[in-house]
């Protein structure tokens, strides 16, 4: 995926390509656990807390980490299937859900989702060409129309309309589902597409394929991507611009030579040492965290990551750090120990 | 031991002496109305104590039906023939009684969801400490000791509280750890791993990894991996083993089948491995998509999807060519 | 499958060749043909539902005539060969004729059920909360009381009579067929596909009509199945009690109530309706089953 951002502009644009596609402030929303005798809340799953970016036009941003941190309730958070508890969200330039902002209802036609591949992302009783066709038709289109940009949209996708148009889901690849999600998701022009583990499920002969196609749509339609995947290859190859999650929290978010190369936070550096090396004589030789990933249902206090942090002192339990910048303006990291930050440069080098 | 403790074997010359687990010509058919599919056709390999070889493929490769061919877990209208000698002893066709014995003893397994392939009605410790008194016939206190040592040796803290959790109440991780501790309970000397750290977070996977590497240096057991990542081969092999369309393609050390790929699909699958140094470029992928079992190509059945592919290949089966330093490849090229 | 650009030429060409292929029911139907039990079964009630329907072409008598001097002849009487009932009437005539009360007593109320049931039950299982909460718990109430006795103390306050046994049967089913709506759209509710459908900016009734209910339909269609036989029995148990139908009216309940103290007289030909009662019933249940298996898609087709 390239970095500059494309210049063809879109006529739906407002505010030119300074202004950020889309602007998360504050994000936050909790589950509660009910279970005990009457149903009672008996937790709390803190499942998305106080997370912030901006996405600019044209780009792709990464979001990575491990289960438990957020990454796909914030998906769903961005396309409301989930209502926030608080935030703020700012589609190029119109706060959402305000009088005179911009509706959720306009938004998802500008904003959509791609699925990770499971036989439950496609309507198993319509044809490919109705479940593309749909959300046209929902908005208007005749089904004539929707019918053919449908399949338009498949022949672009890779999946010759003839063949594959009247097919039923059970009938496709795992592949060439994820193609019909992808086209789903482009059938109402969107400018911003969340890929929340698109590519995850599939063989990496697959997988290699379907991004070559991700990479061919955004040239073509001059989409935004924000690409989410525990994968952190796939992140890295993909992705402009990178925010890492843990337990809900941004750590750390910069560009993609940043982050992978000079990472500041303990978090990010473990993550990318636990990458399986491609080399066999430079293997792992010992595991950099230890432990599984705690449970989102009553997080530590504070820093939600230092109860298996080498550096953690005293501050880090008692308030969450901020997302401040290092040297670089673009690298933002969320860490109280200046120490710490410095030992991971320096150990990652 | 009467006390408890677990001997692990002493390291021995890893070179002189009888595979740990030797598979020759192993084909598994399965009967279905239209056709009979083989989903393994003529896989071989032998395997030393201390020794891992990685079966590296996609899915639909076959891989996971040939461990569970080696264990006896495939239904009775499957078609199972070739030779398989677990230090010596012929498995197939063993009475359902011999095998039993032999499952859980001398091989054993472990799988790619631990909350399915543990029992759920019973402690982590219940399931241990029956394996063990099942096997060995030892009491109730001894199993437990040797139960809560093994949990201790694989890394899981306040192992004897662990004991009384259920499968439900532990992480992801710690679930593996224990079913591997299952797996390891009576010192096997062949142990299965059917993508054991696929559905894992990469900061346990590499945990994982890391402490079946040190196992194996201390119990002495053979591993047979099965994955299809090649960063995971790469973390754990000795041997790699490629599989496409229920055969291996190409088999070697680590090294040569990642620095040098003989096979055009390992070559292939190699290729289109993303990281970041690709960044800005298109991928290599391979063109197609993986081969219906019950309707292969005539001759090789890669030659579609192949680049290099010629008349040749699709006159008959590709030859197996191996060199001196054991390294095989199924192609017609290397011929 | 070559990930190039758009040529709008080869997209119209491959349009112009476009294929159907098969669809999901269509499917399901050519399985339910390959199951020989469901056949089987499909032959007998196709033969039932016939004589049912042309009773008065199939019978040999008239439901209503009889002579009391031929009351409860043997299976094999002349002119009767299936006997003849407590009345002397013509039993072969009154079962084809019981046939049409029977039928429509097990088909009606599970119809109207499904309609009022499946409603109340897509509502509650893809709204949820508060609605979901009260649809519930009235279910509940109703489906606490054993349906026999719900459907006897309903027509015991409506009156006798065919219509009042229906409309009867139909309450009594409602919960039941609300519950598994409810369970099945809550499951499918949560599926990818309908949150995709949701995203694209669709009303809730629009995803409900479009993506939830073809899916809801199967299962919730199979458990009908089976409780048409239920219904069939419960109907036939209602005017064994003297709800319900009425003698002289022909329905299969009534024959076997009327018949009753004829079982040590002529048992063969008391145990008649009941045995149409019982083979009516399997063959429903039957056809469930294989309706069932037939659904089963995944990917084994």
């Amino acid at each position: 995926m390239i970095s500059a951002p494309t210049a063809m502009l879109d006529p739906r644009d407002r505010g030119g390509p300074a202004q950020p596609l889309l602007t998360v402030e504050g994000l936050r929303k909790h589950f509660p656990v009910r279970g005990g005798f009457l149903n009672r809340r008996i937790g709390t799953v803190h499942a998305v807390d106080d997370v912030s970016f901006a996405v600019r036009k044209g780009e792709t941003l990464g979001i990575v980490g491990e289960s438990g941190c957020g990454k796909s309730t914030t998906a769903r958070l961005l396309m409301r299937l989930i209502e926030p508890d608080a935030g703020e969200i700012i589609f190029d330039g119109d706060p959402l859900g305000v009088q005179s902002g911009i509706s959720v209802n306009e938004m998802r036609r500008q904003m959509q989702l791609v699925f990770q591949d499971s036989y439950s992302s496609l309507n198993p009783r319509m044809t490919i060409a109705e479940t593309i066709a749909y959300a046209p038709r929902i908005h208007g289109m005749k089904r004539p129309a929707a019918i053919e940009r449908a399949e338009a949209l498949l022949a672009q996708s890779g999946l010759d309309p003839a063949r594959f148009a009247r097919r039923y889901p059970h009938e496709l690849s795992g592949g060439q589902r994820q193609r019909v999600n992808i086209a789903r998701a482009l059938a109402l022009n969107p400018r911003l597409v969340i890929l929340d583990e698109a590519v995850s499920a599939l063989d990496k002969s697959i997988e290699a394929q379907m991004l070559n196609l991700l990479a061919e749509f955004q040239r073509h339609f001059s989409l935004t991507y924000i690409f989410i995947s525990h994968d952190l290859n796939v992140v890295e190859y993909v992705s402009d611009r990178i925010l890492v999650m843990y337990l809900g929290h941004v750590v750390e978010t910069g560009p993609v030579a940043a982050i992978y190369e000079t990472p500041r936070h303990p978090y990010t550096r473990a993550l990318l040492a636990s990458k399986p090396t491609l080399d066999p004589d430079r293997r792992t030789t010992e595991p950099p965290l230890v432990g599984d990933p705690p449970s989102p249902i009553d997080p530590p206090s504070g820093c939600r990551f230092r109860t298996r942090c080498a550096f953690a002192q005293a501050i880090c339990a008692e308030m969450a750090p901020p997302l401040l910048t290092c040297d670089d303006p673009e690298h933002l990291v969320a860490c109280h120990i200046p120490e710490a930050q410095a030992a991971v440069a320096a150990a990652h080098a | 031991m009467p006390d408890g403790t677990v001997i692990s074997p002493m390291p021995e010359p890893a070179s002189i002496e009888a595979p740990a687990l030797d598979v020759a010509g192993l084909t598994v058919r399965f009967r279905r109305r239209e056709a009979t599919v083989a989903a393994v056709s003529d896989v071989s390999f032998a395997l030393r104590r201390r020794e891992t070889l990685t079966i590296l493929g996609e899915s639909g490769s076959g891989k996971s039906v040939t461990l569970k061919a080696l264990l006896g877990l495939l239904p009775a209208y499957t078609e199972i023939t070739g030779s398989v000698r677990l230090a010596g002893q012929p498995l197939l066709g063993l009475p359902a009684g011999e095998l039993a014995k032999l499952r859980g003893q001398r091989i054993s397994m472990v799988f790619q969801e631990p909350i399915t392939a543990l029992d759920p009605v019973y402690t982590i410790g219940k399931q241990i400490t029956e394996t063990i008194i099942r096997h060995e016939g030892v009491d109730e206190t001894t199993a437990r000791n040797r139960a809560r040592t093994l949990l201790e040796r694989m890394r899981i803290p306040a192992a004897e509280r662990r004991l009384g959790n259920y499968p439900h109440e532990m992480s992801g991780g710690m679930r593996q750890r224990a079913m591997i501790a299952l797996a390891l309970a009576c010192s096997p000397d062949v142990l299965l791993a059917d993508e054991p750290t696929t559905a894992l977070d990469v900061t346990v996977q590499i945990q994982i990894l890391h402490l079946l590497r040190q196992l194996q240096e201390e119990f002495g057991m053979a591993i047979v991996f099965v994955t299809h990542d090649v960063g995971v081969a790469a973390e754990i092999s000795d041997r790699v083993a490629v599989m496409y369309a229920g055969r291996f393609v190409e088999t070697g050390s680590v090294r040569e089948i990642i620095r040098a790929p003989r096979h055009p699909y390992t070559a292939g699958l190699l290729g289109c491995a993303v990281h970041g140094g690709r960044r800005g470029s298109a991928l290599t992928a391979i063109p197609g998509g993986p081969p219906d079992l019950a309707a292969l190509p005539p001759g090789c059945a890669f030659a579609p999807r192949c680049k290099y592919a010629v008349e040749h290949c699709r006159l008959g089966d590709p030859p197996v060519v191996t060199k001196s330093d054991g390294h095989m490849v199924r192609c017609v090229r290397e011929a | 499958m070559a990930d190039t650009a758009i040529s709008s030429a080869a997209i119209l060409a491959a349009l112009a060749t476009a294929r159907p292929a098969s669809g999901y029911w269509r499917n399901v139907g050519k399985r339910l043909a390959r199951d020989p039990v469901t056949i089987a079964v499909s032959l007998v009630l196709l033969g039932i539902i016939f004589i049912a329907v042309f009773a008065p072409l199939v019978s040999t008598g008239h439901p209503y005539d009889g002579s009391v001097l031929h009351r409860l002849a043997p299976i094999g009487a002349p002119g009767h060969w299936l006997g003849t009932d407590e009345g002397g009437r013509d039993l072969w005539t009154r079962l084809c004729y019981g046939g049409r009360l029977s039928l429509l007593a097990g088909i009606i109320p599970v119809s109207a059920a499904l309609c009022v049931g499946g409603g109340l039950g897509l509502l509650a299982g893809y709204i949820g909360g508060a609605v979901n909460t009260v649809i519930m718990r009235v279910m509940d109430v109703f489906y606490a009381f054993p349906s026999v006795l719900l459907a006897i103390a309903i027509c015991g306050v409506l009156g006798n009579g065919f219509g009042n046994a229906v409309l009867a049967l139909s309450i009594v089913f409602v919960p039941p067929l609300t519950r598994i709506t409810e369970t099945v759209t809550a499951q499918t509710r949560r599926l990818d596909f309908v949150e995709a459908a949701r995203a694209s900016g669709s009303t809730a009734f629009q995803v409900m009509r479009h993506h939830v209910l073809a899916n809801v339909l199967g299962p919730v269609l199979v458990y009908a199945t089976s409780l048409i036989s239920l219904s069939i029995i419960l109907s036939a148990g209602l005017s064994f009690l003297g709800l319900g139908v009425t003698p002289p009216q022909p329905e299969w309940g009534v024959m076997l109530n009327a018949l009753r103290s004829a079982i040590y007289v002529q048992p063969y030909v008391a145990a008649l309706p009941g045995l149409m009662i019982f083979a009516t019933s399997m063959c429903f249940n039957l056809m469930s089953d294989g309706l069932r298996s037939a659904m089963d898609v995944k990917l084994n087709a």
